[in-house]
């Protein structure tokens, strides 16, 4: 039968010969990332379990990111029993606190390829879908079954085919795509779905990973773009492992498809509190701001800071406005600093931080007071989410978030570049 | 587990779970202390009006966003029996099972069919809510076999703990 590539790496990793959709299948799982979740609840779940070991420690990735460094005694203990778990049990990739967020940091690294299963304790663990794999994020309970089996269950999702055509504009952003189909489609537009996403060459790596990384807000299980020679070449910088492309049969069964014109998406914007709710740049721009933040595993990325950059040179931004940014990771750090961006982030007036969760879940190094609003590149817009019960949150793309900064108020990003 | 007794609490539509367990309770080391916040933000007299035994009456998307496991545990703690909503996500409803909660997908209901307070018996080999206050009987899609095994066994790291040993 001819297969999605949801399909495919599901049958893979199964013991089967044939699989469909809505059929439960036992997988084996290629690689498991887990953050501060180790020190949540994944620890205390995986000791009533009563083994000493785990299934391989060396496919195995933790990482903590979310509360670093540690702004709260609290959050200083967790992470005491996240290190101390994961020394017990002898992990081999234990990566600290100082490298940035996960779903940066993974890829970088050269853990997601092509082909693969992963699966992780954080929701926007579908974002390495970009490179061609399955990968969801799963809670404590499942993570401690694939500790100690290094299998799990899975319903066999039905796809969705997303094509694009055409190309973005100027000032217009892989997040203003993304922003653009979850309004269009809901936020339980495509629950237990995969999403399939084909006609890709004209987006960047660091654009696909938005895109994957905000499929589960309309309710997905996997955003999986299929492969290029872009795709190829960024793996083969970062890993020496072998890798397994997977295409979709010609006749493979979408249960929808979409076809996307990239020419003709402006810029979007997801007002207050859920990322379905989408509207275009027009009937929002001239909102005020008390912040804007620029960061998390949806839009830190190079690409990000680099427009960012771009926009702010030679300009300040609104003396009213506060302007965070947290580069994705230490790598996106480094290279911002090495191009310069950062002098130009620093003396237009912004916050530059160290790559964290920090802001994006109201943890720490920015979060909001009461009645605040601010503009954020990040991936959620719930109630309270960066901080106070009646602050408010509008989700835009890079360029947006910081032509927003300059004029204390929501501004399309095409007037300013 | 067969016969679940209890009476409704009604909830809207995209219940997430930063609404059901807000960010700046995850470092805390306490579940019961976690549980206390349950909803703060959305609905502050849940927490008060909540009687050991209750079953959650939701809306569409229940439990979208992270995957966060807290936003099922704090519901254990406060002692509920089933979920019944018109849809769950993904994560949440995975999250339900494996923990031993009964995620129940009802696609249509409406303030006919329940209301705060009702009681409820629910037959999970049915397939069969029946509301004794209203005197009616409704029927949804049975949990699969697969997933009704594990909410048996007491939820996942149960039914795993039993393999290990065997
Ligand atoms: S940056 Fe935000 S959305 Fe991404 S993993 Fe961290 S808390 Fe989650």
């Amino acid at each position: 039968m001819s297969k999605t590539v949801a399909e495919k790496i599901l049958l893979e990793h199964s013991d089967l010969k044939e699989i469909s959709p809505g059929q439960f299948v036992e997988c084996d799982i290629d690689l498991i990332m887990v953050h501060e979740q180790l020190g949540g609840r994944i620890h205390k779940e995986y000791e009533k379990l009563g083994i000493d070991y785990v299934w391989d420690p060396n496919k195995i990735f933790f990482i903590l990111d979310h509360w670093v460094p540690a702004p709260t005694i609290s959050a200083a203990q967790m992470h005491q029993d996240c290190r101390a778990f994961a020394e017990k049990y002898n992990f081999i990739h234990n990566i600290g606190m100082d490298k940035g967020i996960c779903h940066q940091v993974l890829p970088e690294m050269g853990f997601s390829r092509p082909g693969m299963l992963i699966v992780g304790s954080d929701s926007h663990t579908t974002t390495y879908g970009a490179f061609n794999c399955l990968s969801t994020g799963i809670g404590a309970t499942d993570v401690s079954v694939v500790f100690a089996t290094g299998k799990l269950w899975f319903k066999v999702p039905e796809s969705y085919k997303i094509n694009f055509v055409g190309e973005l504009n100027k000032g217009v952003m892989s997040k203003d795509i993304i922003l653009k189909i979850i309004g269009d489609i809901t936020t339980k537009g495509a629950i237990y779905k995969s999403l399939e996403f084909h006609g890709i060459d004209s987006l960047s790596i660091d654009g696909r990973m938005t895109i994957s990384n905000m499929v589960v807000e309309a309710g997905a299980k996997f955003g999986v773009f299929l492969s290029d020679n872009k795709l190829e070449s960024w793996i083969q910088k970062r890993s020496k492992e072998e890798y397994n492309i997977i295409h979709p049969d010609k006749e493979a069964i979408y249960e929808k498809t979409l076809e996307y014109n990239l020419s003709e998406i402006i810029p979007m914007v997801a007002k207050p509190s859920s990322p379905g709710n989408a509207d275009e740049i027009e009937n929002v721009e001239g909102i005020e701001i008390d912040q804007a933040f620029l960061g998390s595993c949806t839009n830190g990325r190079i690409e990000d800071l680099r427009i960012a950059a771009k926009i702010l040179k030679g300009k300040s931004i609104n003396p009213k406005t506060r302007f965070i940014i947290t580069p994705a990771s230490k790598e996106v750090y480094i290279t911002a600093m090495k191009e310069g961006l950062l002098d130009i982030f620093i003396n237009a007036g912004a916050v530059v931080t160290h790559s964290t969760c920090g802001a994006c879940i109201g943890g720490h190094m920015g979060v909001l007071g009461e009645g605040e609003v601010c503009i954020s590149s990040t991936n959620r817009n719930f109630v309270g989410r960066m901080g106070a019960a009646s602050s408010q949150v509008y989700l835009a793309s890079p360029a947006t978030v910081t032509a927003s900064a300059i004029y204390g108020k929501i501004t399309d990003p095409r007037e300013v570049l | 587990m067969d016969e679940i007794n209890g009476f409704a609490y009604i909830l809207g539509d995209d219940i997430n779970t930063d609404d059901i367990v807000p960010s700046h309770t995850l470092t805390m080391r306490d579940p019961h202390e976690m549980a206390k916040c349950t909803l703060e933000f959305i609905d502050s007299q849940f927490v008060k009006e909540i009687n050991k035994g209750n079953i959650i009456v939701a809306g569409e998307n229940f439990g979208t966003g992270s995957s966060r496991e807290e936003a099922v545990n704090v519901f254990k703690i406060l002692g509920i029996k089933a979920i019944i909503a018109k849809s769950f996500a993904r994560i949440y409803f995975r999250n339900l099972i494996n923990v031993g909660i009964p995620g129940i997908t009802l696609n249509k209901w409406n303030e006919k069919t329940f209301s705060k307070g009702d009681k409820l018996e629910i037959s999970l080999d049915k397939g069969v809510i029946f509301n004794k206050t209203k005197n009616v009987k409704v029927e949804f899609a049975k949990i699969p076999e697969f997933l009704t095994k594990i909410l048996n066994e007491g939820g996942i790291i149960n039914q795993l703990k039993k393999k290990l040993s065997k």
